[in-house]
Parts: C-alpha cells; structure tokens; sequence
C-alpha cells in the first residue's frame, strides 16, 4: 500500500480501526481530540461503534463493560482524562479484561498544559489506579511506530487478558508523518469463554473483581504476576542505536525524546565523540537486562526524558546502581533540543575526566 | 461630570482572550457589575472552569478558584461549608456543568448548597475544538458529530434549567440570554436575584447564560446572534424556572 | 541531505496547508518528510507555523532549533524564525505585509509581494501559495512539476479554486527562481 502523510492523532485511529478495533468511547481532550475526530466520521463507515461519553470516568467504565463482554475496545485521552480512568483500569486490570487505551500525554501535574510531555511515566508504568496490577505499555517514536503497535497492543491485550497502555508524547499525536498500514498476522487467540456474552449452553459467566475471601485474592494476584514474568521474558522491545561500535557514553530515552538523542548522537559523532541508544519501545516490561549489558561498556547512563525524571529510577535499578545514572530532561512542555542533549553529554563527559585527574 | 460607563472593580483590566462575537466577556461583565453593586467583590470567591473560561481568573478582581473538569460545584461546596460567609459562585459551561460535571451539579442542588452557579450554555464544547456538548442542538454539526446531532443515537440536549427546578429542595432558577442587549439587561436581573438569595443564605441559585460561539458554529458573530433567537430561544426557554417562594413544587411551567 | 523550513504567519494565511503540501510533494517523490505544527491553547488569529523536514535518511529529531529556510507571511513571524536560521539559508518574506528587512547578510532573502500578486491573481486567500511557489523557485528543493500536481490534487475538493492557485504557484515560482540560485 502507498504511503499517506498523515496527523499522528488521525492515523492511530485509523489504525484502532485496521486492528478491529471497533468499538471505540472518547472524551474530547487536547492535544488528542483529533483520534475521536477522525473515528467519528470513519467508525460509522466501517460499521463500527463511536460514542462520546459524558466523562472519562464513564468512557472507561464503557470499555470495562464492553470488554467484559468480549468486545474489542478502546479509548485515547490524555492526562487528566487519563487520571479519570484509573479507578477502571484497575477493575479492569483485576477483572483481567482486553482494553486499550492511548495516552497522548499533555504536561502536568493538575489540568498542566497542552504541550507535549512524558510526564505520565510513572503513572503508566508504576501503577496509577489501586493495587496489585501492571499495564503492558508502549510508547512509538513515530507515527509509523504507533500504527504499528496498535494492532499489536490489541492482540496482546487479548492474549494476556490484560489493558494495555499507548504513551505517546504530544509530538506524536500532532505531528505528520508518511504511514503506511500493513497486514500485521498474530497466531490465533484464545477464545474469550470468560465474556459474558449469554450463558446459553454453559455455566453463567461473571465479571468481578471482588474477592472477600483473602486466599482466593492472593490466588488472582499471584495469577496476574504471573502473567507480568511471562511479559517480562516475551514482550520486551527496544531499539538500539550506535551500539554496534564503541561508544563513551549510553543514552536511555523514548517516544520523541528518543529522536532527539539520536540527531544528538549524530552531533556528537561529528566531534569525534561516539554515543550510544537504548530506545525502550516497552516501557513495562523495561528491557532492564539490555540497559545492564550495554552499560557494562561505559562508565555512565543518561537518561534522557520530558518529564522531571521519572524513567531514570527504572534505567538505575536495569545497571542495577553499578554506575551512576544521570538525567536530563525538560518539562512543563518544553521539548529538549538536540543541542541541549549535546551540551548535556559533553558537560558529564568533561566532569567524568575532571573527576579521574 | 456624572460618569456613566466605566469598568466594574470587580473586572480586572487584563484584555480577554475570547474570539470575537464571544459573549462569555458579556457574562463576566455582568457577574461583575451585580457583585459590586451588592458590594460583595471582597468577599468572592469565584470557581472557574476548564473550557474557555478557564482563564477567567485574570479577568476578575477577586479571588478564584481553578476547579477540575466539571468539579466546580464540589469546590464550591468545599468553600461554603468551610467558610459560610463567603460569596462563591461557580463559571461553568455546557460541558463543564452538563456533561463531566452532572452528578456534581445535581448534588450540589439537590443538597440547597448555598452558592451561586452560572452556567454558559453554548452549545458546544469551546476549548477543545467545537465537539459535541450534551446541549448541542438536533442536527446540529460539530467536530465529533460531522453529520449532526443524531437524537435516536445520543438523545435529545439536555435543559438543565428544567432538571434542577424537578428537584424537591428550594432554590432559584432561570434562564438568561447574553447575546442581545434586551436579554442582557434581564439576565443581570437574575444574577442579581441570584446573589441577592445567596447573600441572604436563602437557597442554591442557578442561572444558566445561553451563549454564542461563533468560531465553533461556523458563523460570523451577527449570524450567531441570529442563531440564538431562531434555534436556540425556542428550546431553551429564556424565564424563570424556580424560587424559593415555590417552596420546591417543582413546577417547571 | 535534510532540509528545514519554517511556515509562519498569522492564523487564516495557510502556511499550515502550505507547508502541508511540501510535505506530501517530498513524500510523493520518496523521501522522509516530517510535518510539525505548533499547537498551543486556543489563540484564535494569532500566529501559526509549521516545521516541514525533507530528507533522504530517516528523520531523528522533528524538533529543529536552526532551520534551514524559512517562510515568513507577516512581522512576526520574521521576526521570530529568521534570526534562527542556519547560515546560507533562503528566507522568503512577504513584503506585501513585512516592511522591515532583516539584517542577517549570510542567508539569502528573497522579497515576494505574496498578498499583492494573489490579489492580482483573484484572491488574497492564495497568497500561501505565491510563497510556496516561490519557496521552491528559489531552493529547488522539490520539482515544480511535482509541487503543481500534488496542489491541484489537494485543492481537487474545491475545483473552482484551482487556477487561481495554479497560477499563484506560477508566479511564486518565477519569482522565487529569479532570486534565488
Ligand atoms: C478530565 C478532563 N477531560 C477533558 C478535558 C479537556 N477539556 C478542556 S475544556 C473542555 C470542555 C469545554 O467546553 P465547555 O465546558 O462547553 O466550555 P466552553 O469552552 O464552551 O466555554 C474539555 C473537554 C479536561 N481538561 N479534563
Ligand atoms: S471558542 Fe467559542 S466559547 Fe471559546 S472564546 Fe471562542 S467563541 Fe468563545
């Protein structure tokens, strides 16, 4: 199929759609209004279901249902639509339903601003609604990308019966980019005999996530955890950039910031000084044990982020605090640029042989 | 020399960021001139909303409140439990109050809080682009409804003016326009009224604004004046839905 | 080989739907094309631009700090991008609008009525495209052919408006390559 230039926003609903992702609830929210935009013209055609609910908290308790029973859904929002959803997310996370939901994280904390920002890091990752549970989350450096993980977030939603988070900065959402959507093929899934879906011919199904008696609690959370190690050794992606020759120093940075240490890099090959990327395109699971190895070669890590540092605890428990991690970021919506990424590695740079002399 | 036009105290001099042919400047303006006529500005704290309005806070000469999306009447309740003597008053708009924020402003009625809610309704959401609110008209078009309000799939706009009068407990109700000199001189009436009860301590009081936003209706500011009287007036009845004095019938005729 | 430019203008002058269509003329001759709006909160009528990357590699970073060229449609907007240009850099300024020169003498400046030849034209509304045509005179950045069918392919929507807009380009372009190398 040929390439179209299209809005990052608009494409990843397009892409909602190509997956069969079909039943899709919104809220309006900037900057990602554009998803709900587009699939309210485009839904009907593919005979599929659009509704604006009259809030997030409503929009993710839609999906908990549909989800329930067993149709493939999905939300976009941002920030604080995102905050709305966690008291769902995690009934829907204990409940073990197949959702997805695309966060085009706008800067915060409180209603923040509209710029693009990575600062729902922790949220995504560490939890963000109660108890024992774990998102799969990825985050796409390009439209491309994002397309792309679409179809795969859904498949792996359904096969781990778990939500699954999309964290793509502003950037993301707003910009143009060439796409192309391709036929993306997945074994076959399981069938989904816990949907309420009519219990005609079987046993009454219930979605629940209530569980009085303590041992039949601890039994589903051992059983979630489970499915997070099985993530852990099946589902880590990352993407590596400049490893393959000798690198001084290892950088750590998704999403668009990612793209930015990269022009850095490139920069700083200019000057003779040679850096590499870790690009997590997971960021649950983190690929902790390619961080570990790659920084066996340097003596420090940069984590590199639009946030006041949230990734950075992660990258320091992947060298499992061997070396010391470094951060530098910016936040409130102001992206980093290039140069400042340069400036940054050359300042730790010049430190480091400061310190040895 | 006797002045006759200046601006009320309770207005800041920050120049408004909204379009032209927007009338929430008009119902700042209004809310304004009435809080210092009753000479309560010092005494105000005004919530303000997520949605155009959200900067309103330059734009008064009082203290504010920032309130997340359709909390305002929360917030509000929050301050006037804490603080009775307080004036407090809440700026929402159609999908601030009627969409996000509808069990809070429910609640908020139903329990008589003594503040006052002033509700823009627009038709529209502003900020977000021109999507769908829950008071956008049938058939009419917006962002997230490209072929038009369908009643059959998302029901008809809601009357908000007419769901709180249902409710048991007193208060004061009415529906205003803001987009014609006639009308505004009647809606600063009921803001009036609506402060004057909660000065008083009497009740919960309730004006709803019916608003223009020409950028997101497509229409020049003219046109959406004229859009106002011929599509909007006609479902939303401009009057007074509610006092105390009804003692809570109810009566939404 | 990555090329930066800057639309800027005021909101309504169409540097957005310019920029827009250098993109997809890049796209549509193979090449890696980055298009980046700015957004901000509602500021209805105030300025407007875009980033557009063209490039032969893939495109790390979508955020240029010094861009190459620039195209200015009104004061401001000169005023913000052109002193952070690169050097040899080419900034096309609509005089119809800009009465100030900048002073850089390391880029090379090339002057367009804009307003005043769309008027001619038919209508103001196309002045984007007088600065788009006479973007890729002077740079050669992407072929006219390429630029003029990916136009009329956008403005297909509307088929009245596209002589006006041809022709538009045409001018820019004349223009554009008389200035420019
Ligand atoms: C929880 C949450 N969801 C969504 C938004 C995005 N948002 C900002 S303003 C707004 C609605 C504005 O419309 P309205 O209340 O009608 O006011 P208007 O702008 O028309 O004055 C929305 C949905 C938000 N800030 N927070
Ligand atoms: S978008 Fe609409 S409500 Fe918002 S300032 Fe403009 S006219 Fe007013």
């Amino acid at each position: 199929m040929a390439k179209v230039l299209m809005k990052g926003n608009e494409a990843i609903g397009e892409a909602g759609i190509r997956a069969r992702g079909l039943c899709y609830f919104c809220y309006p929210i900037t900057p990602q209004s554009e998803v709900a935009e587009y699939l309210s013209k485009r839904m009907p055609e593919a005979g599929g279901v659009f509704l604006q609910g009259e809030s997030e908290v409503a929009v993710s308790n839609m999906l908990y249902g549909a989800a329930g029973a067993g149709v493939r859904c999905w939300t976009s929002s941002s920030g604080p639509g995102i905050s709305l959803m966690m008291e769902a997310l995690a009934y829907i996370a204990a409940a073990e339903l197949p959702v997805v939901i695309v966060n085009i994280v706008r800067c915060g904390p409180g209603l923040g601003g509209i710029l693009p920002s990575q600062s729902d890091y922790r949220q995504a990752v560490k939890g963000g609604g109660h108890g024992d549970y774990q998102c799969l989350v990825y985050a796409p450096a390009s439209v491309q990308e994002a397309v792309d993980l679409m179809p795969l977030a859904f498949d792996r939603a359904e096969r781990y019966r778990n939500p699954v988070l999309i964290i793509g900065d502003g950037m993301i959402g707003q910009m143009m980019e060439p796409v192309e959507f391709k036929e993306h093929k997945f074994p076959p899934l399981p069938p989904k005999d816990w949907a309420t879906t009519g219990c005609k011919g079987r046993k009454p199904n219930v979605v629940n996530s209530l569980y009085l008696d303590p041992y039949a609690e601890e039994k589903l959370n051992l059983r979630m955890v489970a499915k997070y190690e099985k993530m852990k050794k099946e589902e880590v992606r990352c993407e590596e950039y400049n490893t393959d020759k000798p690198y001084q120093a290892l950088l750590v940075a998704y999403g668009t910031t990612a793209r930015i240490c990269r022009t850095a890099i490139h920069k700083l090959g200019e000057e003779g000084i040679h850096v590499a990327l870790l690009r997590p395109i997971t960021l649950f699971p983190f690929p902790r044990q390619r961080i570990y190895e790659l920084a066996q070669k340097v003596d420090w890590v940069m984590s590199v982020e639009m946030s006041t540092g949230q990734m950075v605890e992660d990258v320091e428990l992947s060298v499992r605090c061997e070396k010391p991690v470094h951060f530098f970021g910016r936040t409130g919506g102001v992206v980093p640029a290039p140069e400042e990424v340069v400036e940054a590695v050359k300042k730790q740079l010049g430190a480091g042989k400061g310190g040895q002399a | 020399m006797k002045t006759i036009f200046k601006r009320p105290e309770a207005l800041a001099e920050t120049p408004t960021h909204y379009c032209p042919g927007c009338t929430h400047g008009v119902a700042h303006r209004l809310i304004a001139e009435v809080l210092d006529e009753l000479g309560l500005r010092e005494r105000t704290v005004g919530i303000v909303p997520v949605g155009c309005s959200v900067l309103a806070f330059n734009y008064f000469n009082f203290d504010c409140q920032e309130a997340s999306h359709g909390r305002a009447p929360a917030v509000a309740t929050g301050i006037k439990r804490g603080r009775p003597d307080l004036i407090v008053f809440t700026y929402q708009g159609d999908g601030d109050l009627a969409s996000i924020g509808m069990a809070e402003i429910v609640h908020a009625a139903n329990r008589g809080e003594k503040f006052t809610a002033v509700f823009i309704n627009n038709a529209v959401y502003g900020m977000t682009g021109g999507q769908m609110a829950p008071t956008t008209m049938p058939g009419q078009v917006t962002t997230t409804c490209p072929a038009g309000r369908d009643v059959e799939q998302v029901g008809y706009p809601i009357r908000m003016c007419e769901l709180l009068a249902s409710l048991r407990t007193p208060g004061f109700v009415e529906r205003v326009a803001v987009h014609q000199p006639k009308y505004i001189i009647k809606a600063k009436r009921a803001l009036k009224k609506a402060f004057q009860y909660q000065a008083d301590n009497r009740c919960f009081s309730f004006v709803e604004c019916l608003s223009t936003c020409p950028t997101n209706w497509g229409l020049t500011p003219l046109k959406a004046v004229q859009w106002v009287d011929e599509t909007m007036i006609p479902y939303y009845p401009v009057k007074n839905f509610k006092s105390p004095e009804t003692e809570g019938e109810g009566d939404a005729d | 080989m990555q090329t930066e430019v800057v639309f800027a203008g005021f909101g309504g002058q169409g540097v957005m739907l310019a920029g827009k269509i250098l993109a997809e003329t890049g796209m549509g001759l193979g090449k890696e094309v980055v298009w980046l709006p700015s957004y901000g909160p509602e500021m209805r009528g105030g300025t407007a631009n875009c980033t557009v990357i063209i490039a032969d590699e893939p495109i790390a970073s979508p955020i240029v700090v010094h861009q190459r060229d620039s195209v200015v449609m009104n004061r401001p907007s000169l005023e913000k991008f052109v002193p952070k240009m690169r050097a040899q850099g080419y900034a096309i300024v609509n005089t119809s609008l800009i009465q100030v020169k900048s002073e850089r003498d390391d880029i090379t400046v090339v002057d367009v009525p804009a307003n005043k030849i769309a008027i001619a034209a038919g209508t103001g509304k196309a002045a984007n495209m007088v600065m788009l045509g006479a973007y890729v005179g002077a740079t050669g950045i992407v072929p006219f052919d390429a630029l003029l069918e990916q136009a009329k392919h956008v403005f297909q929507k509307k088929p009245k408006s596209i002589p006006v807009n041809v022709k538009c380009l045409k001018e820019g372009y004349k223009l554009g390559q008389a200035k420019g190398k």
